[in-house]
Parts: C-alpha cells; structure tokens; sequence
C-alpha cells in the first residue's frame, strides 16, 4: 500500500548499511519459517493436483503419522479460501458502495446468503464441482474451499462495505480535493481505513471455517462419496472405525494447527493492521504479535519489506486514469428511466427464478413436505433459543469476573478466542460416545452439540464489554455500596449488554448452521437422531434427495432470516440505543 | 486606467439549493458574488449555519452550485483544479501515512516520478516547520503540528489559490496564534508561491489580524451582508486602537444583523422564522449571573465579555440572543445590558428563577406556548416530535428546526412546562 514499515528502526538500519549488522537469531528465525511455509505449501499444492484414481487408490489413513499431512491440506484449504474470500470481498463490496443501482440488488442479497446454512448447500456444490473436473480431485478440494468461502466472504463483504460507507468526510474530500484518482483512492483512503474491520472480520471468520472445513472434507452424497485427505475425513474415518484414540490424535493435530494459524497470520496482521485505526489517539493496549516484530526487525526481511513496500507504494501511487474533472458527488442523481429499466430487469430475473423453482417444487414437491420441514424447524428454533439462554446463563456471569479482572481477561481471552476457533464437530464423537454408552436420549443429548462450538463467542463478547466498562462507573458504583442485585441489574448487565447481543447473535447463528451436523450423528454402525431441521437435511443429502434438500435449506433460511428481523435486530437497536450518551 | 488583471477566483450570482425532505427547495446560499484577487487574503466571516464552510467548498470545486458561475482564473471550474488546494478545519490527515507520505498526496495528481515527489515533499514540510518529523505518524503530533502537516500538504503542490477552512479553531489559543504569525510571516515575506488565500472563519480577531477585506455572511439563505476592508499594515497589532475599532465594527455588524432577525421572529410570532437559538440553561444562568457581578454591574461590551469569559463568537450570540429572546437583556449596538427582569432573576433563588423563567418563556416564545397549548388539547396529553419538527420545517431547515427543539425541551424541563421521552420521540405535560 504504502511505505509501510519507514520505522524508525528502518531508518536507521538504513543508515548503516545493511551489512554493518550480523544476521542474527532473528534473520534465522524469519527465513527459516518462510522456507518452511514455502516448503509445505509446495507440497501440499502438488498433492493436490494429483489425479483422482491415485487419491482414491490410497484412502484415509488411520496412522497418527499420517496426520500431520493431513492437517497441512486442511490448512492449505482455509488458506485458499481466505484467499478467495479477500478476492470477493474486494470486487463485490466495492461494486455495491459505489454503484447505487449495484447497490440495490447486491446489499440484499449478501443479508440472505448470510442467512442461509452453509452446509446445508454443500451437498449441492459438492456434486457440482465434481462434475466440472472429472477425474481428478481438484473438483472435490474446490467443493471444499467453497464451503469455508460461503462460511467468511459474506461476512467479510459486509464489513468491507461498512467501512467504504463510513469513509470520514473529511478524508475524502482530502482526497478530492488533491484530485486523486478512483485508483489511488481506493489503495490510500478506502482500502486501509477499511484494513482493521477487514483483519478483525477475516479473523473472526476463519474460526468458524475450521468447523466447515472439518464437515466439508468428508461428503457422501447419495452415491458421490468424497474423502479428501485432511483432519476432517480422518475424524470421519475415525467414527466409521470407533477408534477413539485417533479422534484424540485429530483434536491435538487441530489444536497445535489452530495456534500456528493465530501465531504465523492472525496476529501479525491484527497488529500491523492497528496502524491502519481512523482514531487519531494511541489505543491503552495496542495488540502484539512476535512474528510480526521478528519481521519488522530482521536486516534481511527489512530489505526485503524496503523493496516490497516501495513496489506496492507505486502500485497505489499509479494514476491508472484520466484526471477526474467533473465534482464527485456521492451519488449523483441518475436518470429515472435508467432506474426503472435496472429495477425492472432486476425485478424480471427474480421473478424467473421464483416462478422456475415453484414450478420444480410443484413437480416434486408437496404441501406436507413443507409441513414437515417447517415442523422439524420449530425443534430446532426451540434447541438454538434454550441453548442460547442456558449459555448465556452459564457465561455471562463468568465473562463479567473475568473481564473486570485484567490480568484474568489476559489468560482467559486468548482461551475463549482459541476454543471458539476450534471445530467443535471434532468433539462429536466423544458426546456420542458417552451418549451411547450411557444409553441417554439422543433427542435431549444431542442438542448441546449445537452451541458446544458457538458459545465461546457469547463468552469472549461480554469478557470484552466487561473490560471495556469505564471504570469511572465502576467505581462509582463501590462508593455508593451498591446491592449485589442491583449491582448487577442496573450497572453492569445494561453496560455489557450490546457486547452480549453481537454475542448472542453469533452463538445462534453457529447453532443453526451446526445442527446440520449435530442433530445426526453415527459411531460406528449406529446412528442417533435427535430429530430437527438439521436432521432432515442431513437424511436428505444421504439420501441424494436434491429437492427436499433444498426445502430444508429454505426453510432454515426462512428461520434464520425471521429471527434475525424478529428478534436480535430490534434487541441490537435497544442495546445500541440505551448505552449511548449523546 | 489599466484594465483590471483577471481575478483569481469570481464568484457570479451563486446559489446553492438543497432539497427538503417533503422535496420542497431549501436555499442555503443565495445569490452570492465574490471576487478575490491576487495578492489578496479574504475572509468569510459568518455565524454558524451561514454556509461559509459551503461557499468554500463550492470554490475548491468539491461542491456544485445550483446556479451562478465560479471562474478559477478566468475560466469556468469544473471540479477540484489544479492550482487550488484546501486546508481542512480537522486537519484530515490519513493516519495510517507518515508526515513526508501525507504530504506527498498533494501531489498525486502530477504523476511524478518518485525522486521529485520526495524532494518536493521535504522542501514544503522544511518550509512549514516541520523538518525533523517526516517519519512520524499523524498520531504522534499535537494538533498543531498535525496542522503544519495540513498547511504543507496545501503549499506542496505550488497552488495559486489557497482555500482554508477554519483552519485554527481547532487548536488551543496559544498553538493557534503561533501557527498564525508562522502563516503570516511565509505570506508577508512572499515566501509561499500562493496568489491568494480565502480563510473562512468565525473569529472576528482572526479575520482583522489575516485578512485584507472580510465579507461577512448572513444565514437563512446565506449571503454576503457586509463586506470590510481592512487596510492595517503587518505585523497587526491587537492593542491598537485602529485594530480594536475594526474588531468592534464586524461586532457591530453582526449583532445589527442579530437584532433585526430576532425583530423579526417578534413581529411574525406564528412563523418563528429563525428558531430558537442554541443557548442551554446552565450558560444562560452562568452568563446572566456574570453580568450581574460587580465587574460588569448588569452591562458590558460584547467583545470585552467573549474575551473575559473565553466564548467563542458561535457561543456567544445565541446566548445574547435567547436572553434578549426572552426579555431578560436586550441589546445596543455592541453592548449587552440586563433589564429589569434580567436582574432579578440573576438574584433569584433556584425555585424563583425557574417560576420568572416559566412567565418568561409562555409569554415571549409563542412556540413554548404553542406546544403547551397542542399537548393539552389532545386527548392523550401527548404528542410526537415529529409533529412539531414537521411544523417548524415549513420555515426551518432540517438542523435548526432539530436545534429548536432541542433548545425548547432544555428549557421548557427547567422551565418545568413540559416532559420528553427521548426513547419514544414524544412530548407530554410536566406532571
């Protein structure tokens, strides 16, 4: 973007020349996990290619050594995905903050994509992806990477387009004033004001991508079996073969591959990304990471960041346009026929594809499919909505201790950070495993599958709001010896309470998208079937029933979307409303 | 005679209209003509809401005029040109590019190649002041540093029209006047390329110690309403009595203008034609109880006040124009005077102020009493916010009829004749 990193260090080292300073541990360091990055990626990509006869003349491999190859695939896949999701996220979002007629269709449609279960649909693009590479596996590890794609690039989309919305006014008109172009713009101004919501965004979406990677792996869909290697078709064969040993083995090469995500990417780019933060004072705890001091440090990789940094500097600074004359007014008036024209075209393919999936729902389709889906909907809205509750009950107390406690919310933060990015669908099989042990009712059982993953975000938001409650009021509150209750009635509860909504919101958005998985589950030969939504889509991709899963998708979109609108919208606009001063 | 040389910047019967939200016009500049030559500091001297942050904008092209011509030398402009750079009120420095990097954004537009960008960028940040901090990041300036950083990003590109945007009311006092002189000196010893400089502010100080001729601008459409030369030599000194006149006579001039608008909000009661100003209880109660001190014995001059309370001119005129408003002081020429019913309420206790408060404001605001009156005729004794901001934007624009309101729950609370519910948006009686 820019010269990035023109530290003070920078210049120094750039005084005395870069061979006046020994390499030292840290050089060594920094090369050696590049190379070493270099060095896996390279291996993994060329497995991946390889044809599918030979992927399917060696299957998954039980073999705690083999796992470490595993997990590298699995990773190799989040990588592309986030690659993919970045790409999307770039093109689709900018299109819809500058066109106003994009706009209209786009921003919508994002809201539903949003709410539709992403494994729900995997099945369909699975066979879909197969379909465009016969012969090799390169369809299957598409199907893969789109799964964890659909799962982060909308969300990421939303934040990007925020943010190109939200450009403070004098910045841009800073920016016209100095007539840059649209290029220079979007490198300059939009793209880094936008950078910390991105990282957070990108981050935040990757911990729920393990999870569909894990369930993305492994697909059976009527007669299309797929089995990629990774940590997720490794488990998959694991429960086929009730080896509970290699499903411990699975959850330590997650865990060890979940840390080194967070370490080598996530918390260098948090950190680098903070210098991108529009407010004008110094955060009281700026974020650090390691690696990213190593790189900024090392002699070799500050000749090397010298020479990136200047190449990117000229990418942004490239005019790539004519000078824009005319005044740039945010959206310019447009003619109203144009608009009508748009609107009509827009309102015409709708229509088609509304009238053409009715037309395939009629033919294959009756009403008491519906009923049935619709009802097994209700199980599942009443799981997400007494999970919801009971973690909340269980959670928010202790996020409050320990977020009001700021050597704790140190330790704990990062815990609840990592246990939320962990897919908690490796944990499956040990619930199951007790379940049929003990012989306990899968209906009842089963449900705390859902938000056994998704919980941590209710417990990480209000560690959050609970640190970031003034202290001003806290103290406040001691000197006036406040009554426990009220204490917790009156000051703390209403002071975290917007950080426990965008908590909430993401637990029982998890809980939908999970039941898919947890509402059936196998050991071995033996199913459990707890019943719900998420049950009947699963029975219904076993069975290669393509409408009724697609009325299964539907309906839990339909569920999504209502109380996405019924309920948590109206409560975010309360909590935002009663905590702001102005 | 010579001919005229071409002005820099000519402004023709320039207009600005924005729409209401019922789609009805709303003029926020009307008719302006402007003409700023070479060698010229001008300055734009208006109350807030006059629109001289808009007129501004309308000449560096970022902003298009409904109607009129803007000619940059000689010539029609069509968006930001080349020639003419801003300096931003809130510095609008990108946080995430060093000091020499903001700077050399003035110059994306020349396509140079790298080595001439950087010099060029030095040289106007050694100019500037800022020599030694080119590597830092905005946020480890003070703000006037961070200004230095605005003014050098403005100068880097050689513009021949320097356009300014309160450029110093962001600042404190001391960092302000020293950024001032600092300006002063480069423009008197003809040390910057620039031709002319326009400088929109809302210190009468700042304007008589910068400026060669200042317009001063009236609101509700805004428009030029005055226009004064002032032709002391630099450096200007503040004591001067030349100096302290001139101060005197935009004091004069503006607060002319306040008594004829507040004239005419008393002759046409029913149409509040300018709402009501933003003056809040406790500086009302803190001005009038200044006033009445020993120092001031009920009257004093307005720019000895603004000075010995630190009110800024935007501050300053609401609250004289709410007391006046309300018949608790009234006006002459520049000097503000207690009347009777002003001295008493200075030596009031709360419970009386807020009862003379309440007479008061039944009595002069017909909008208080209106709202009283609408309240107790429903059936519910209640009554949406938006019934009244509809009501007050047939003569209102959009914020001066928010501020109205919000001027009116302030006092008609203290006042004790009404309660509002921000959540649901709604009046009800005081109970």
């Amino acid at each position: 973007m820019h010269g990035a990193h023109t530290t003070y260090q920078n210049l120094l080292a750039l005084r005395a020349g870069p061979y006046r300073r020994l390499p030292g541990w840290r050089d060594l360091a920094a090369l050696a996990l590049v190379v070493g990055v270099v060095i896996l990626i390279a291996g993994g990509v060329r497995q991946t290619i390889e044809p599918v006869a030979h992927a399917q003349a060696a299957p998954i491999s039980l073999s705690p050594e083999a796992l470490p190859l595993y997990t590298l695939r699995t990773v190799l896949r989040m990588l592309a995905a986030l690659a993919a999701s970045l790409l999307f996220t770039l093109t689709y979002a900018t299109l819809a903050a500058k066109s106003r007629r994009a706009e209209r269709v786009l921003i919508p449609l994002l809201d539903v994509l949003q709410s539709v279960p992403v494994l729900g649909y995997v099945s369909f693009t699975a066979v879909f992806f197969v379909s465009l590479f016969p012969g090799n596996t390169l369809g299957a590890e598409l199907a893969a990477i789109f799964a964890i794609f659909t799962s982060q690039a909308w969300n990421m989309a939303f934040s990007f387009y925020q943010s190109l919305r939200m450009v403070p006014g004098d910045l841009d008109e800073a920016c016209r004033s100095v007539r840059s172009s649209p290029w220079q713009r979007f490198w300059r101004l939009e793209v880094p004001f936008a950078m910390p919501g991105l990282v957070w965004n990108s981050m935040m979406s990757m911990s729920g991508g393990w999870f569909f990677v894990v369930a993305a792996e492994a697909i059976s869909v009527g007669d299309v079996q797929i089995a990629l290697p990774g940590v997720g078709s490794y488990v998959a064969r694991a429960i086929e073969e009730r080896n509970l040993a290699c499903v411990g083995w699975a959850i330590v090469a997650m865990s060890v591959a979940i840390v080194l995500y967070d370490q080598l990417l996530f918390r260098p780019l948090v950190a680098w990304s903070e210098k991108f933060r529009f407010e004008q004072t110094a955060a009281q705890v700026a974020p650090r990471s390691w690696v990213l001091n190593l790189f900024q440090q090392a002699a070799v990789f500050q000749s090397i960041n010298r020479v990136a940094a200047a190449a990117l500097q000229r990418v942004g600074d490239a005019r790539l346009a004519p000078q824009a004359r005319r005044p740039l007014v945010r959206h310019p008036p447009s003619p109203r026929l144009l608009d009508a024209v748009w609107m009509l075209a827009v309102a015409a393919a709708i229509g088609f594809v509304g009238w053409a999936s009715l037309r395939y729902a009629r033919d294959t389709l009756s009403w008491s499919d519906v009923s049935q889906a619709a009802g097994s909907g209700l199980l599942t809205l009443l799981r997400v909505l007494v999970l919801v509750a009971l973690a909340s009950v269980i959670w928010v107390p202790i996020g409050v201790m320990v977020g009001l406690r700021p050597r704790l919310t140190a330790a704990v933060q990062p815990i609840a950070q990592f246990l939320a990015a962990f897919p908690a669908n490796l944990l499956f099989p040990l619930a199951v495993f007790a379940i049929v042990t003990f012989h306990l009712a899968p209906a009842v059982w089963l449900s705390p599958l859902m938000i056994l993953g998704t919980q941590w975000y209710i417990l990480f938001n209000v560690i959050a709001g609970a640190s970031a409650f003034p202290s001003d009021l806290r103290e406040a509150a001691a000197t006036f010896r406040l009554r426990s209750l009220h204490w917790w009635g009156q000051v703390i509860l209403p002071g975290i309470f917007p950080y426990f909504i965008t908590g909430a919101i993401t637990a029982s958005g998890g809980a939908w998208n999970a039941s898919v998985v947890s509402e059936v589950v196998n050991w071995g030969s033996t199913t459990l079937n707890g019943g719900g939504l998420g049950a009947y889509i699963t029975q219904m991709t076993r069975a290669g029933d393509y409408p009724r899963i697609a009325l299964g998708v539907a309906v839990m979109a339909v569920y999504v979307v209502a109380m996405n609108r019924l309920l948590w919208r109206p409560l975010y606009a309360v909590a935002e409303r009663r905590t702001r001063l102005e | 005679m010579p001919p005229e040389p071409t002005p820099i910047l000519d402004l023709h019967q320039v207009s600005l209209v924005y729409a209401k939200p019922s789609g009805e016009p709303l003029p926020v500049l009307a008719n302006i003509d402007l003409s700023l030559r070479s060698g010229e500091i001008l300055g734009l001297l208006g109350r807030s809401g006059a629109g001289k942050s808009t007129l501004l904008r309308i000449a560096a092209g970022l902003i298009k005029p409904t109607a009129g011509d803007v000619l940059y030398r000689g010539l029609p402009l069509h968006g930001p040109a080349a020639g003419i750079a801003v300096v931003f009120q809130t510095f609008a420095l990108y946080p995430w590019l060093t000091v020499q990097r903001n700077v050399e954004l003035g110059l994306d537009a020349l396509d140079l190649p790298p080595a001439e960008r950087g010099r060029r960028a030095l040289s106007a940040i050694d100019l500037i002041g800022l020599d030694g901090f080119q590597s830092a990041y905005p946020r480890e300036l003070s703000g006037g540093m961070r200004q230095r950083v605005g003014f050098a990003r403005a100068i880097v590109s050689d513009p021949v029209l320097l356009l300014m945007d309160e450029p110093f009311s962001a600042l404190d006092v001391l960092t302000a006047e020293t950024l001032r002189t600092d300006l002063l000196d480069l423009w008197v010893e003809r040390r910057l390329p620039t031709e002319a400089v326009l400088l929109v502010t809302h210190n009468i100080e700042e304007a008589v110690l910068m400026c060669d001729r200042v317009l001063v601008l009236g609101s509700h459409p805004g428009h030029i309403a005055a226009e004064i030369r002032i032709a002391l030599a630099h450096p200007r000194n503040r004591l001067a009595a030349n100096f302290r006149a001139l101060v005197a006579e935009i004091y004069a001039t503006l607060t002319s203008r306040m008594s004829e608008s507040l004239a005419a909000v008393s002759a046409a009661p029913a149409e509040e034609t300018h709402g009501l100003p933003r003056a809040t209880i406790n500086r009302l109660n803190g001005f009038v109880e200044a006033l009445a001190t020993a120092a001031y014995q009920g009257q004093c001059e307005l720019p000895e006040i603004a000075r010995a309370l630190a009110l800024k001119i935007d501050e300053l005129l609401p609250l004289v124009a709410a007391l006046q408003l309300l018949g608790f002081a009234e006006l002459k020429g520049t000097q503000v005077r207690l009347t009777a019913a002003g001295r008493v309420f200075a030596g009031s206790t709360t419970e009386e102020r807020k009862r003379l408060f309440r007479e008061h404001l039944l009595r002069f605001v017909p909008l208080a009493a209106h709202v009283v009156q609408v309240l107790e005729e429903r059936p519910d004794h209640r009554a949406p916010r938006e019934r009244f901001e509809l009501e007050l934007q047939d003569h209102l624009h959009r914020e001066d009829a928010q501020r109205t309101l919000s001027t009116l729950i302030d006092w008609g609370r203290y006042a004790e004749i009404l309660a509002y519910d921000a959540r649901k948006r709604a009046f009800s009686p005081f109970t």
